[in-house]
């Protein structure tokens, strides 16, 4: 009996570490796109709420 | 427009805040004892109640739910009213959180000790506390949802983002850790096994490192540190980052946990990844709380608050660098098992954690009772005794982790394992003292702290009912385009969903599969189910809390066959297909003794007899406590027809009917043991606990050594 290369069995399961990477990968660059885009104004209003209570 | 006044709730911030203090030293008091019980062993008291087994679950409970929970639910109940600029959603809904949550800790601090657990690290509470903390969490939620809603503040800032992710996260987590049937009232089995149960705990036990003690405790910083410091935090935009970034990347780290062990390589590499990519995020909120201080240095050297903070914000940085570092192979491989990791999980518990907890009560307390604080000197003192406590602390179980290790890992020229494992812990006892030292000192600094806000108390007025007022919010139609991320921003409920969506990603996408590998993983022909008798003696070493110091996991290390398993029909390092009937696994995570996977046939029943007695007439110099009481205690052999029922449930092949005359099979073999330890001329009932005990022992590992030899070969 073999104990090793068992995970080889399920299928395609290396589908599962690319998925992980390509999502991560999007969200990423998507957020870091969006996040320079903003106005800069926007982002020190709301960094003074904590300051204005 | 007419501006509304309203009251912030101050009386419930109080309430969190008093339990914050009293849990905190309540938890670092038992976290003492339970360091000394290590190289004292008599200080256990010979109790069942009061052995390192059951009270190490008791401190880390303590510290994780108690301490931290309690303090970050007075942070939050403080910040979110002021960011919402409302008050609470419902009083009501506050105190029934607040005396749920301290009923789960009193039940915890009861059934603990009892020996009442599920054997699962940071989960040990049993199903109905499970059940109570589901429920006081969903009322939190919807305390917390529905202010957030009511808000005047059209924006929520980012501190708040992060409480709702802590929220739904440590709500997943929790559900999916606590799926387990239950045998009796107070007893059940964990729905998976083996492998499988230990990526769930590992994806729980890490997660819940990240969602319960780092994710509300940043949103905390992000709030708190700007009001100290009196200016805005350094970058929003990068607070930003910080935020989605941490959560999308923790969720997936949890296999770090389990390597080199029988977790498919597929998982391990993805927590390796993973782990290493975390160090951006982490340390972009580091140095955005570092860089909040520019310009406001000298402030730090005046008030406290700051002080506590730069080290905590310093200590986060320092953990969660070390973090990726020891997910990585080669540095799991000498820190694994060791107490490299306790000094690891200290520089955050001790220096992240504990430090801002005390940082924002002495920034709200006076604030709450509009005054100022007794004492900036005794302040001081509690920050130098807490600082040189954590560093007498962790210095030593760096040591003791390097040293130790280095040890297990040395052969002698002739290719001998060096050094017996007794001799591996005796030696690093010295550096066990140090550690309570730096503990000592530590906790004397929070009683300090606990004087000076009695004192600050006593000279300040408590406002119940803190008058605010604010513009209430419009229905605001925006002209111009918006992002995306800006309308989110707005909407609670959708932000609570795409936070889910992230998390369950990375949960899915790491359990998936091994549940497909239920299937899959070979079921060993000679790994049979336990026999009832050892069923029963599985959950007396559950109960005793035995894998909080054994490790059931023989990595592929020359120096761990060669300890474990060095004969060829020994069975070699671990496989997976070992553990299937194993619920709840119990591979551990810390090795103060020796791994036990092969324990079977390695000593007499009358040696573990002995042993379990008195440990030291065994193994003189042996730090294990002593378990007298199994001797007397009679096992309860009324719930066995009930385990036997829920394993079959579980999937464990026993017979049909077999759990009508299961306790027939455990009384016959628990007459073999009788014989053979009276062979050695020790007299035992065969209905005592510590033959059930001995059963289960001596069943550890006998399965694989009984595979025929051809077979193991093909595995190496």
């Amino acid at each position: 009996m073999k104990f090793i290369h068992y995970m080889e069995k399920v299928n395609s399961v290396d589908v599962y570490g690319t998925m992980s990477l390509v999502c991560f990968g999007l969200f990423f660059i998507i957020m870091l796109a969006w996040v320079f885009k903003t106005n800069k104004k926007q982002f020190e209003e709301a960094s003074r709420i904590p300051l204005d209570n | 427009m007419q501006v509304e006044k309203f009251y912030y709730d101050n009386k419930i911030v109080k309430a969190f805040g008093y339990a914050t203090i009293l849990f905190g030293i309540v938890g670092m008091l038992v976290g003492l004892w339970v360091a000394i019980q290590i190289y004292y062993p008599e200080s256990s008291l010979n109790l069942a109640a009061t052995t390192f087994g059951r009270l190490r679950p008791l401190h880390t409970n303590a510290i994780i739910f108690a301490f931290v929970g309690n303090a970050s639910f007075a942070g939050i109940y403080y910040s979110l009213q002021r960011l919402c600029k409302t008050r609470m959603w419902s009083d009501r809904l506050s105190w029934i959180h607040f005396w749920g949550w301290q009923f789960i800790i009193v039940a915890a601090a009861i059934t603990l000790p009892l020996g009442l657990t599920n054997g699962a690290e940071y989960a040990e509470l049993i199903w109905p506390i499970d059940i109570a903390i589901a429920l006081v969490w969903v009322i939190f939620g919807i305390n917390m949802f529905a202010t957030i809603i009511k808000r005047r503040e059209r924006h929520l800032y980012v501190a708040i983002w992060f409480y709702i992710a802590t929220w739904v996260t440590v709500a997943m987590l929790h559900i999916v850790r606590s799926i387990e049937i239950p045998y009796s009232a107070t007893g059940s089995y964990s729905w998976f096994a083996g492998v499988q149960d230990a990526l769930v705990q590992w994806w729980y036990g890490h997660n819940a490192v990240a969602f319960f003690l780092t994710t509300p405790v940043l949103g905390l910083m992000y709030y708190f540190l700007p009001k100290a410091a009196n200016r805005p935090v350094y970058s929003y935009r990068l607070s930003i980052i910080h935020f989605w970034a941490l959560i999308f990347i923790y969720i997936w780290a949890g296999p770090h946990h389990l390597l080199y062990t029988s977790l498919p390589d597929w998982a391990q590499s993805l927590g390796v990844v993973f782990s290493i990519m975390l160090i951006a995020p982490s340390w972009g909120g580091m140095l955005n709380g570092l860089f909040t201080l520019r310009g406001a240095w000298d402030k730090v050297r005046e008030d406290p608050v700051l002080k506590f903070m730069v080290v905590a914000i310093t200590c986060y940085g320092m953990a969660t660098f070390e973090g990726p570092m020891l997910s990585l192979k080669n540095v799991n491989a000498i820190s694994h098992f060791t107490d490299w990791t306790i000094a690891h999980v200290h520089i955050g518990g001790l220096g992240w954690n504990g430090f801002l907890a005390f940082a924002i009560l002495y920034y709200m307390i006076p604030k709450m009772w509009g005054t100022t604080l007794y004492s900036k000197k005794l302040a001081s003192n509690h920050f130098w005794l807490g600082t040189i406590g954590i560093i007498i602390y962790a210095v030593p179980m760096y040591w003791a982790g390097f040293e130790q290790s280095l040890m297990w890992k040395s052969f002698t020229p002739e290719g001998q394992l060096k050094f017996q494992f007794l001799e591996t812990v005796t030696n690093i006892k010295p550096l066990y003292v140090l550690r309570s030292i730096g503990g000592a000192l530590y906790l004397t600094g929070a009683l300090i702290m606990a004087y000076n806000i009695y004192k600050t108390i006593k000279q300040g007025k408590f406002i119940a009912n803190e008058a605010a007022e604010a513009a209430p919010l419009i229905k605001e139609v925006s002209p111009k385009k918006e992002y995306w991320h800006r309308v989110l921003e707005r909407k609670p409920v959708r932000m609570l969903i795409y936070s889910l969506i992230l998390v369950a990603i990375g949960g899915l996408v790491q359990i998936i599969p091994t549940f497909l590998v239920k299937s899959n993983i070979p079921t060993i022909a000679s790994v049979k189910p336990y026999t009832p008798l050892e069923l029963q003696g599985r959950d007396i070493y559950v109960r005793e809390g035995c894998y909080t110091c054994h490790s059931q996991m023989i990595r592929p290390f020359r120096d761990e066959v060669a300890r474990y398993a060095p004969n060829p029909g020994d069975g070699g390092y671990s496989k997976a297909g070992e553990f299937v009937y194993d619920h709840p696994f119990q591979w551990g995570s810390k090795r103060t003794g020796p791994d036990l996977a092969r324990e079977g046939g390695r000593q007499t029943d009358s040696w573990q007899y002995t042993h379990m007695y008195d440990p030291r007439t065994m193994s003189p110099g042996s730090i294990m406590p002593r378990y007298p009481w199994l001797l007397d205690r009679k096992l309860d052999t009324s719930s066995t027809p009930a385990k036997i029922r829920a394993m079959k449930k579980l999937g464990v092949p026993y017979p049909d009917g077999f759990d009508k005359v299961a306790n027939r099979d455990l009384m016959k073999q628990a007459q073999r043991i009788v014989a053979n330890l009276k062979k050695d001329k020790i007299e035992s009932p065969p209905n005592t606990e510590i033959i059930a005990l001995i059963a289960y022992l001596q069943r550890l590992g006998r399965d694989i050594k009984s595979e025929p030899q051809q077979q193991l070969a093909e595995n190496k």
